[in-house]
């Protein structure tokens, strides 16, 4: 069989479980007596060796059988869980990841070994006392199914038909003997099908199969419980053809027996009669087995029912949908133009496309969306080490892991993110005996809070740590040479603020492997930028600082306000408009010969549009001027246009290679008549 | 002999007019020919792109051979034409010409290779040569050179 096709559902799940692990272990360095936390770990550690095995990859699971036996040991209460052992356990992690990582990229394991962390974690067995634990498990297990056992054998229950009765006796008359035999495939299984074929596999190698319960095809598509059944000719050895079954991984238990002739037919006579009763037996394992299941689940998270799809197809149905979006803009300018001569209806079913073309674009979106959790839920992680790297204590705090974002956008963000924390941990808080002294509480405390607001998600990146120096970042860009001592003398705090996103600027006396080489803020800033949004700082001295990013929900299809200058068409992000005024020319002041408006109380510098994107000059000054005002964190801006059009939806589109474009301009789109308008960034001009 | 016929297949070009001049473009890079349409202006971008057009559905610059080439602006008329050229890179830009007039077949032999030491000016590294048919003289575009942004020339 061809495994490849699983490979992506193990990558998948083996991030899963690793992510689980990674949470889980968090939990026990903390509570160590935790015995839940102990069980889900030795599951999820489990499931991972069991996947590894059926996929092939020998050395990754020989590391997981490993961490497994030491949980196990920790489960049977012969040891306890040290700080060293989780130190351990997170390398183990670390290595796994690894390995993910290569087969990713390749397909195959690689060749590493990590002999040293398995020698480790062997130690810590041995140095309890008790070597090798799995045995007596097994033993155990073997008891227990023993007991189990006489109602396991489900393949005596078997129907077999007449034809299949012939091939058995044919068989017999050649010294082939028939064997029936029902495997369990253990519960925590996450292949059951590629198990099941692995059995078959090796049967069918042994002998022939002549009837399978469920049927196979079933089996294939993973219809089936835990167990199933087949009837099978051969002329090995019980022991043989059982050994062979037990040497897939992941089988609970094989039972096996000789079929004889007449032993079926007395035993379907008592089928027959006891067909009811079979039928509430095996009605009833089926229950129990479900609830044992929901049992096992509910200390995980509730999963939903969900559909993994490729994103290169929610792309195209994003395409399609803006295409869409566009023709509908054209019935919509199609309308207007006639104007009068169209009836009424008409313009109620071109309003009611409008209604389902925005819905339908909202829910795609919402389809491309994806809970910011799969990128914040490592940090912990990372927040731990970093607390033992830099011998600092503290805690991260996070709320809104369930915000959503945009697939794209979230495959971009966890860099820069990791990169604030980081430099939270480092450069924010401060050392926990200077805290003491501070009179802060010992343990430092970062902040990750994310939230939705409007058409833009915001992540908030904070600490209460020592907060941003102005004085030393001022004097750090004199030594270095960025600003000149006039320019410093001028400088607001903010403007100094601002200075830590210039390139090659990091205020850390001491460069160190966590932050500080100076390559940071700035491609923090300049990444976010590209993802459409922006970072903003705000700090006290003392107090601490807070990185707040603003992204947007979504990035190809925006609200946009039309505006016109002469005869061109340009659109302006809606979610950059702060107001529309009308100014009378007569109330233009000056500031610095720059042309400034005051608007119920705020100074706001005017920008003649026309003049920045060099359109031809207006014969006649109006007596009055149209202004958008645009904002920018709390910086606002005026921008002179001529003509407002109106809102509209619109889809953004590049402008093509070989033409240089301005950053005024973030991209182009086509209006309902096919013309094509530019769209402004406002962002560049505030 | 069967190669040398391969050979002497020769090069399709499409013959279009600047101002009195023929100019060739190897067929291989012609898109598609489109009509004169609105062209919208981008601020900012280099003097010798008109703009964008929209293309059914995508947005494509439009550059001018002409200003290019330093020669007078483009006087639209109703014969001007947008060829949309693919490049190598799998980009499409569209180029802006007076008139389409056909599709010539020309032979090794009808090519005469451009010398580029004499004359260091543009002009030159925007031709790969000059086509003689009918009598008359086709400078053959070096598509490539015309549509990349690095201008040697540029002082």
């Amino acid at each position: 069989m061809d495994l490849s096709q699983y490979l992506e559902i193990f990558i998948d799940e083996t991030n899963e479980h690793l992510q689980n692990l990674n949470e889980q272990l968090l939990i026990l360095e903390k509570e160590p007596e935790n015995e839940n936390t102990i069980n889900e770990i030795f599951r999820a550690a489990h499931s991972l060796k069991g996947m590894a095995g059926t996929m092939g990859y020998k050395r990754m699971q020989r590391l997981t059988h490993d961490t497994e036996n030491v949980f196990s040991e920790i489960r049977n209460g012969k040891m306890k869980v040290t700080d060293g052992l989780v130190d351990t356990l997170f390398r183990c992690l670390d290595a796994l990841e690894g390995y993910l990582e290569t087969i990713q990229s390749t397909a195959d394991e690689g060749t590493e070994d990590n002999e040293d962390i398995i020698k480790l974690l062997n130690d810590f067995i041995s140095n309890e006392g008790k070597a090798d634990v799995s045995q007596p498990a097994a033993k155990k297990e073997e008891i227990e199914n023993k007991q189990e056992a006489s109602g396991k054998e489900k393949y005596k229950e078997l129907n077999i038909l007449d034809f299949e009765r012939n091939a058995i006796k044919e068989a017999a008359n050649n010294d082939i003997k028939a064997y029936g035999i029902t495997v369990y495939v253990q519960e925590s299984c996450l292949l059951k099908a590629a198990r099941a074929f692995l059995v078959f596999k090796a049967l069918e190698s042994l002998g022939e199969i002549i009837k399978s319960s469920p049927e196979v095809q079933d089996i294939e598509d993973e219809k089936f419980d835990f167990d199933f059944s087949v009837i099978f000719l051969s002329d090995n050895s019980a022991e043989t053809i059982k050994a062979a079954v037990l040497d897939v991984s992941e089988i609970k238990e094989a039972y096996i027996g000789e079929i004889v002739l007449e032993q079926i037919e007395k035993q379907e006579t008592a089928v027959a009669k006891e067909t009811v009763e079979t039928v509430k037996k095996e009605t009833k394992p089926a229950e129990t087995a479900a609830p044992k299941q929901a049992a096992q689940k509910t200390p995980a998270k509730p999963v939903g029912r969900s559909v993994r799809v490729d994103i290169e197809k929610l792309d195209v149905l994003m395409n399609l949908v803006s295409e869409l979006i566009i023709a509908k803009n054209g019935l919509v300018s199609a309308s207007a133009q006639e104007g009068s001569s169209i009836n009424v209806g008409f313009n109620e079913q071109i309003e009611y496309l409008e209604r389902i073309t925005t819905n339908l674009h909202e829910s795609v979106m919402k389809v491309r969306m994806m809970p910011i959790e799969s990128v914040v839920n490592k940090f912990p992680r990372m927040i731990r080490d970093l607390c033992k790297k830099l011998d600092k204590k503290m805690d991260l705090l996070m709320s809104g892991e369930d915000t959503e974002l945009d697939r794209t956008v979230i495959d971009e963000i966890g860099d820069p993110l990791m990169h604030l924390l980081r430099n939270s941990a480092d450069h924010g808080l401060e050392s926990n005996e200077e805290r003491i002294r501070l009179g802060k509480p010992e343990v430092g405390t970062i902040r990750l809070d994310a939230y939705q607001d409007g058409n833009n998600v915001v992540i908030e990146v904070g600490d209460d740590g020592r907060g941003i120096d102005t004085e030393k970042v001022k004097n750090s860009a004199l030594k270095k040479g960025t600003i000149t001592p006039e320019q410093a003398e001028n400088m607001s705090d903010k403007e100094i603020i601002d200075l830590l996103f210039r390139p090659a600027f990091s205020t850390a006396e001491q460069v160190s492997d966590v932050s500080g080489r100076g390559v940071g803020l700035d491609v923090v800033k300049t990444k976010i930028e590209n993802l459409g949004g922006d970072i903003e700082v705000s700090t006290k001295k003392g107090e601490g600082s807070v990185f707040s990013i603003r992204l947007p929900l979504t990035l190809a299809i925006i609200q946009a306000l039309m505006v016109e200058l002469r005869d061109e068409k340009y659109a302006i992000p809606l979610n950059s408009i702060e107001m529309i005024e009308d100014v009378n020319v007569s109330d233009i002041k000056y500031v610095q010969t720059k042309e400034v408006i005051n608007i119920r109380g705020t100074v706001i510098p005017l920008i003649r549009l026309d003049q920045v994107l060099n359109c031809p000059e207006k014969e006649t000054e109006d007596e009055s001027l149209l202004v958008v005002i645009v904002k920018k964190g709390d910086k606002q801006v005026g921008l002179v246009v001529d003509e407002l059009i109106g809102q509209q939806e619109i889809v953004i589109k590049p402008l093509g290679k070989y033409i240089n474009i301005n950053k005024i301009i973030s991209g182009a789109t086509i209006l309902g008549d096919g013309e094509v308008a530019l769209i402004l960034d406002a962002n560049t001009l505030v | 002999m069967e190669n040398q016929e391969i050979m002497d297949e020769g090069k399709q070009y499409i013959v279009v007019k600047l101002g009195c001049e023929q100019y060739g473009i190897d067929i291989k890079y012609v898109d598609n020919i489109v009509r004169m349409q609105r062209i919208t202006r981008v601020p900012k971008a280099q003097p010798y792109f008109k703009g964008v057009i929209n293309l059914r559905g995508e947005i494509m610059p439009v550059m001018s051979i002409r200003l290019k080439f330093n020669l007078e602006d483009d006087e639209i008329t109703k014969k001007s034409r947008i060829i949309i050229i693919k490049t190598e890179q799998q980009a499409l830009v569209g180029i802006i010409v007076d008139e389409v007039k056909e599709v010539v077949t020309l032979m090794e032999n009808q090519v005469e290779k451009v010398a580029y030491e004499y004359g260091k000016d543009d002009l030159n590294s925007y031709l790969v040569g000059v086509g003689k048919y009918n009598n008359e003289l086709i400078s053959l575009l070096n598509i490539n050179g015309v549509i990349s942004e690095q201008e040697k020339g540029d002082n």
